[in-house]
């Protein structure tokens, strides 16, 4: 980790949990920026739509969820198949110094954006000598 | 490459395994069994993220049409491309970064940027006239009309 404050991280407790989770779920690919404000985060959620994602902090888990919006095709056949209907989790344990009340969250194109502001209290300040 | 009828894979019981569906799972799958036989403790639990196949396509069939599915999230409507050639359906197009991608200060990167291109031979005839296509949620859907010789004709037969 690059920086004095710890930087968004994927929680442990995502890699020991139980398989059955690792099977219902499809964990998103995430990017993840740092700059002075906070964090920026993207995940990939295809198929799913504003109303199917869910964003919540609890302490320092930030979980997101996506839930496919089906739509099935009547009277028709898969001939050919690469992409999977599960729904998207993933759990990241984030920075202490996280506002959770600015969180703010985007979604466009099955692509979320949460921008996650760190506290004032906690952004570089420039001290000018007297 | 041929379209081939899907079917859900069967004896897929190793543990490592059992996540596995699709054909582009299949590569990332066998790697990570890999490291299971080498137990790379860096790899533990850790998907490995293949994007040789991208975007990831389902191809349905109906009675009068085929249906193309491609997840594609994140472009805009105006960077993809869709062509069909001699029965060869090309999607191609361009995946930018948004604007924080572009200002560094990166701390996790897993998403991929950039030019793409899949070609898909349709297992019939189509329209070429009328395709319509549209783009939802990050998934581009393509309706495509079998032409009339591709469909199910009933055949009278005349006894004499």
């Amino acid at each position: 980790m690059t920086t004095a404050t710890k930087q968004v991280e994927e929680a442990a407790g995502t890699q020991t949990a139980p398989l059955e989770v690792e099977r219902d779920y499809i964990r998103p690919t995430v990017n993840i920026y740092e700059n002075q404000e906070g964090y920026v985060l993207e995940a990939e959620l295809p198929g799913v739509n504003k109303d199917g994602v869910s964003v919540s902090l609890e302490g320092n888990l930030l979980t997101l969820e996506g839930r496919r919006n089906h739509t099935a095709m009547p009277e028709s056949e898969s001939l050919y198949r690469e992409t999977r209907d599960a729904d998207f989790r993933r759990v990241f344990e984030v920075d202490p110094t996280i506002d959770g009340e600015r969180i703010t969250a985007r979604m466009e194109q099955g692509v979320l954006t949460l921008t996650l502001p760190k506290a004032e209290a906690a952004k570089p300040r420039q001290i000018t000598v007297a | 490459m041929t379209l081939t009828r899907w079917q859900r894979p069967i004896g897929y019981d190793l543990a490592p395994l059992r996540r596995s569906y699709g054909l582009r799972d299949d590569l990332s799958q066998v790697l990570q069994s890999f490291g299971n036989v080498f137990s790379f403790p860096w790899e533990a639990g850790a998907e490995v993220q293949l994007h040789g196949l991208w975007p990831a396509v389902d191809v349905q069939e109906g009675k009068d049409t085929l249906t193309v599915n491609a997840e594609l999230p994140g472009l805009k409507k105006e960077d993809i491309n869709i062509s069909l050639h001699e029965g060869v359906l090309t999607l191609s197009g361009e995946r930018k970064g948004s604007a924080e991608s572009q200002n560094g200060g990166m701390s996790r990167s897993e998403r991929w940027f950039g030019h793409f291109q899949r070609s898909l031979t349709l297992p019939c005839k189509v329209d070429t006239k009328n395709i319509p296509a549209t783009y939802t949620d990050g998934i581009l859907t393509i309706t495509l009309t079998k032409a009339e010789e591709a469909k199910p004709k009933q055949i009278k037969v005349q006894f004499k």
